[in-house]
């Protein structure tokens, strides 16, 4: 994250820093990547030759739960951002780590309803809604754990003497970027797999 | 840390092999991405010419039939990933940071990154065939060939984990550019003052970042499949063998765009040069490139007519197709145009930039006759569509690339080459490839179905296929001469100057070779074409100041410590997970310090 050139701190054609259009454009991509994922699921939908089926086992409560944990860590993201742009660090830190925390939480409750399912007889191979479940969310999961390596190791370096340095108001807020779009992406997949009835 | 490179500062270690490894400089990038890209390209054409060999006659015995379809799979997967992607990223690297005026590209070490992942997914992709044998699943590996049941060989494990090596070097590489071009424009330099060749590479970078995701998503779903027993692709458990080309041309369509428009920005920046006059139809042909990049996302099913999906997405593919022909027309009547009516110097560039835009019409004229479904259907896997490919990718992304070597030669080294070598090699080139891919037509209109090991006496293949093997060595010879040129070249003085074409864009304004820093002074841009402009109007160069501090990135080796760690993901992701784990531990170390290292 701290791919900083010297070039980068003078003026850009834009007006944005390079690692903010890069950030951009990087989550350009990976809305192709979740929607190849997506329109797998989708395609698959309904396919699934034997159980357990998706309506017997989708425990819509607790994954609702864990969906509103991960909505309030945009929350404390926002928050952390505020705080670094306005130069109060103690908040910064301090919705940094809840973030983090509340990230932590949502895999927590990812780790719990994959060994449900798995307990429940539903595993990668067991049919295409297995399948395609698993490496969908799975992937989600993947990418909230990279965030939240990624925060982790934001919160580290502010507690440094440095701190984040100049640029610290940047590199929370391009943080953030990545984090609201794992986000949104929860969103979308808990709206396709776990509401839209099929 | 600090390198200070100006007037008086020019020193730090600049020989030797530690100084190539950790190098940030975009033009050492892109030289060894450029040599390296060309040395694929020989491997590639090397298996070409056995693939020939065992064509030229009836029962051909040269290749027994696995190994074939391992030599013709290795052949594509080479040239497209290895040969022509690279050469383009070497033209990438060196050019879009001296054609805008900057004095490196936006992310110097993540483009290292990019360079040493790449050469690490080639030597994987290679290595397959001592380790047990190589890809044999056709380039696109369509479902259920590349199953476990039907490709028993890891060769299929080696396309799935070098292909998502490559990607990830590509989409790296990308990103990099994308934002140097959109961010890092000189004063003056606005959106619609850029040459056509970075508005090309703008659109590469942007076909690549959106296409490359699907390719991944695919690619793993099938090391799911393969590794952990997932159905994607098999039928016996309710996968879907089509998803898989849907997934697959989804991003290979764009892909043959990224494979051709570099050429076309190429022969946009040689011709204009040659002509001595401005480039006819400037927004027109961006405008072009763009829409081809656009229209290029929705024509993949048409690589899939045959495999029933129904009259209305037929039609709309169909359209979609024949529209893309538009733009691409548009484009070669801008190059018409801005020879029309020019004085036209004849070098060896011309020749290559004059034959792309005969033979890409060729291919691209072939290439609209598949658009429409019927036709399709007589045309798919047979001949016809193979010498449909390599008229645009031979005829045209090779001599497109031909004609930048030639005429980016003396900005890279301070040499010209050899203009009467050149010509011979150019003719010889031309004659060859012709020979090889024109009887072709004939070959899959007579029936000949592709990827075929060997056929009998007795179905009139036989002239034709002794015609193209014939014709693929007078190929080979063309670019042999290249090379002798190349070396006799190198020996010589370099005494090109800075500007031998009296060309009009910027990296003609700095010395041959560049600098590390490229220019003294970052240029004023006043004009699409800036040194014409400067040139006409007598505007001088700007004064260099006596005291000129340029502060450029130091070396590093973390770029070379991370791609180490990829190599070793991939590696394990082929073998055993504790390679794996050990390639994660590696990435992180490598992610650390190159976090923690200065960079001014």
């Amino acid at each position: 994250m701290a791919a900083a050139t010297h070039e980068t701190e003078h003026h850009t054609s834009t007006g944005v820093d390079n690692r903010k259009v890069m950030m951009w454009t990087f989550l350009a991509s990976e809305c192709l990547f979740f929607g190849a994922l997506i329109s797998t699921y989708l395609i698959y939908q309904g396919q699934s030759l034997v159980g357990p089926y998706p309506a017997e086992i989708l425990n819509i409560p607790v994954t609702s739960a864990s969906t509103f944990v991960l909505l309030m860590s945009s929350l404390t993201m926002v928050l952390a951002v505020y705080g670094a742009q306005h130069g109060r660090l103690g908040m910064m830190k301090l919705m940094l780590l809840s973030t983090i925390l509340l990230g932590i939480g949502f895999l927590g409750f990812q780790a719990y309803e994959f060994t449900e399912f798995v307990h429940e007889g539903l595993g990668l191979t067991t049919n295409q809604f297995g399948m395609t479940f698993f490496v969908l969310t799975g992937f989600h999961g993947t990418h909230v754990f990279f965030g939240v390596l990624y925060l982790l190791s934001l919160l580290i370096a502010s507690n440094r003497r440095t701190g984040l340095g100049r640029d610290r108001a940047l590199h929370m807020d391009i943080a953030g970027l990545y984090w609201h779009f794992v986000d949104i992406v929860w969103i979308v997949i808990f709206t396709i797999i776990y509401l839209i009835p099929h | 840390m600090a390198t200070a490179i100006g007037m008086t500062t020019h020193t730090q270690e600049e020989t030797g092999l530690w100084s190539w490894l950790t190098t940030v400089d975009h033009k050492r990038i892109g030289t060894v991405y450029a040599v390296a890209g060309f040395l694929f390209f020989l491997l590639g054409g090397l298996e070409a010419l056995a693939v020939r060999t065992q064509l030229a006659v009836p029962n051909g015995v040269v290749l027994d039939a696995d190994r074939y379809n391992q030599f013709f799979t290795m052949h594509a997967l080479t040239m497209i990933f290895l040969g022509v992607m690279p050469m383009g990223a070497g033209f990438f690297n060196y050019f879009i940071p001296l054609q805008i005026g900057a004095r490196d590209v936006a992310f110097p070490r993540l483009n290292a990154l990019s360079l040493w992942i790449f050469l690490s997914g080639g030597i994987l992709l290679n290595a397959s065939f001592f380790l047990g044998g190589a890809p044999n699943g056709g380039w696109f590996g369509y479902a259920p060939l590349s199953s476990i049941e039907y490709a028993k060989t890891s060769g299929m494990n080696f396309y799935v984990v070098a292909l998502l090596v490559l990607g990830l070097s590509s989409l790296m590489a990308s990103l990099n550019f994308a934002v140097t071009i959109i961010n890092m424009r000189p004063p003056g330099m606005s959106m619609m003052r850029l040459p056509v060749f970075i508005w090309m590479t703008l659109v590469v970078t942007f076909l690549l970042i959106l296409s490359l995701p699907v390719l991944t998503v695919a690619l793993l779903q099938l090391y799911f499949d393969r590794m952990w027993g997932t159905a994607f692709f098999s039928p016996a458990a309710g996968g879907d063998p089509i998803l898989w080309q849907h997934l697959f041309w989804i991003f290979g369509h764009p892909e043959v765009y990224v494979l051709i428009l570099p050429s076309m920005g190429i022969v946009s920046e040689v011709l204009p040069v040659m002509a001595r006059k401005p480039l006819f139809g400037y927004s027109a042909i961006v405008f072009a490139g763009a829409s081809i990049g656009v229209l290029g996302f929705g024509v993949w099913a048409h690589h899939m007519f045959t495999t029933g999906l129904g009259p209305v997405p037929q039609v709309v593919f169909s359209a979609s197709t024949m529209a893309i022909g538009v733009p691409t027309g548009i484009k070669i009547f801008n190059w018409l145009g801005t020879m029309y009516g020019g004085n036209i110097r004849f070098v060896t560039a011309t020749y290559y930039a004059v034959a792309f835009i005969a033979l890409f019409t060729i291919g691209g004229i072939s290439g609209v006759m598949h658009a429409s479904p019927p036709v399709d259907g007589q045309h798919q896997d047979s001949y016809f569509v193979v010498a449909h490919l390599h008229y645009v990718l031979v005829g045209g992304a090779i001599m497109g690339i031909f004609s930048g070597i030639y005429y980016w030669f003396p900005k890279m080294t301070g040499r010209l080459l050899d203009e009467k070598l050149g010509m011979i090699s150019f003719w010889t080139m031309f004659a060859g490839l012709n020979l090889t891919f024109f009887p072709m037509h004939f070959l899959g209109l007579a029936g000949m179905p592709r990827r075929i090991y060997t056929y009998d006496a007795d179905l009139g293949w036989d002239t034709w296929n002794m015609v193209a093997t014939l014709g693929s060595y007078t190929l080979g010879i063309g670019i042999l001469l290249f090379l002798v040129n190349f070396v006799i070249t190198m020996r010589k003085p370099a005494d090109a100057g800075n500007d031998p074409w009296g060309g009009a864009t910027l990296e003609w304004a700095t010395t041959s070779p560049p600098p590390a820093h490229n220019f003294e002074v970052i240029p004023e841009v006043r004009d699409r074409d800036p040194l014409w402009y400067d040139r006409d109007h007598n505007i001088a160069p700007a004064v260099v100041p006596e005291h000129n501090h340029i502060h450029m990135p130091p070396p590093s080796y973390f770029p070379l410590i991370i791609s180490l760690g990829v190599l070793l993901i991939a590696v394990g992701a082929l073998s055993h997970l504790a390679v794996t784990a050990l390639g994660v531990v590696i990435v992180l170390y490598g992610i650390w310090g190159w976090a923690l290292e200065p960079t001014d």
